[in-house]
């Protein structure tokens, strides 16, 4: 019934299905997948059931930051064409049963972390949320340009949060890996940044490749691949992780930094022609995977 | 019942299912912390 949707969506009660794409489920798999690797790579496990539960909580986080998310940007996502299709924009759901949705999710994953696995793990879990939706989405995002260098902290909390839920206390690994995706975060956002530039200058976001331009971006991206690569491999040399760990790492990060460089000699303005900018992109993604994926391998390969 | 309230009716039941599924998942979770959490003596 397509007319009386396009006519009456914003009065109907909201599908099921725009509260599930509410919490953008693809983020949610990142966010889940690095906690459970933290949680993995520590050295004790929790009970399955607790495991699995601190997982969920991770991944209803996820999707609480991503529900306040929407409902703080649903003017900017109207404006951009890779997020004007969500329900918000697209007027299939009111604004106000996203702000519910997604601050009760909130209040729900943090209680339930706290009880099943412990207070320490839910505090960093209300922490990680707090940080997103008011430091990184209400504060930094629509002012600095540096708001993915320091807002992708938010996003560096889960495998912190996995190792804690399991063990009751943090050591200096899990914080290395919250040190590899908060140096991981500036490079990947950056890539993706510089070939919807224009998506972001429409709707007013000051992005690096808006506000500093793309030359500039270029050689951010380069030089934050450095140290990434540097925190990425320092786990074998401190004798936190093994030598299988170690020399995937080496190899993967010299694999980003190389297309790191491939963005740096690019001269293209067009999106059409920042293909090395797309390949790294894909490749960060990729990267991140099978660095946590290596990181519990060697885990449980040595021990 | 006009078009309209059929689609909200199909809505507010999809909605209700789901609402059902999750509770009931709910319950079950908190058996198994309770089982898992008393028999870690915590």
């Amino acid at each position: 019934m397509p007319a009386l949707e396009m006519t009456n969506s914003a009065a109907l009660p909201a599908d099921w299905r725009d509260f599930l794409a509410l919490t953008k489920p693809r983020v949610m798999s990142l966010v889940v997948f690095t906690g459970l690797a933290g949680m993995l790579a520590a050295p004790e496990l929790p009970p399955l059931v607790l495991g699995f539960t601190a997982i969920l909580c991770i991944a209803l986080g996820a999707g609480a930051c991503g529900a306040l998310n929407q409902w703080y940007e649903a003017d900017i996502d109207a404006k951009m064409r890779r997020t004007a299709k969500r329900p918000l924009p697209a007027g299939r759901m009111e604004r106000q049963s996203a702000l519910h949705f997604g601050v009760g999710l909130s209040f729900f994953s943090v209680l339930l972390m706290g009880l099943a696995a412990n207070w320490l793990s839910a505090a960093l879990l209300a922490g990680s949320i707090l940080f997103y939706v008011i430091i990184y989405t209400v504060w930094l995002k629509p002012r600095t340009p540096q708001n993915i260098v320091i807002g992708g902290a938010a996003g560096s909390f889960p495998p912190l949060i996995g190792w804690v839920a399991g063990t009751g206390h943090f050591t200096a690994l899990p914080l290395l890996l919250f040190a590899i995706i908060f140096l991981w975060t500036p490079p990947h956002f950056w890539a993706l940044s510089l070939f919807v530039r224009s998506d972001y200058a429409n709707a007013g976001i000051p992005m690096l490749p808006v506000v500093a331009g793309v030359e500039s971006t270029r050689r951010q991206i380069f030089l934050y691949s450095l140290p990434m690569a540097a925190a990425a491999i320092a786990p074998w040399p401190l004798g936190l992780a093994g030598p299988i760990y170690g020399i995937c790492a080496a190899i993967l990060s010299l694999v980003f930094v190389a297309l790191a460089a491939r963005v740096l000699t690019n001269r293209a303005a067009d999106p059409a022609g920042m293909g090395p900018e797309k390949h790294l992109f894909a490749f960060s993604v990729f990267y991140l995977f099978a660095l946590f994926t290596v990181l519990v391998a060697d885990r449980w390969l040595v021990s | 019942m006009t078009p309209e309230d059929e689609v909200i009716r199909k809505r507010q039941r999809d909605r209700a299912r789901i609402m059902a599924l999750l509770l009931v998942a709910f319950v079950v979770l908190l058996y198994f912390i309770t089982i898992a959490k008393t028999g870690m003596n915590w």
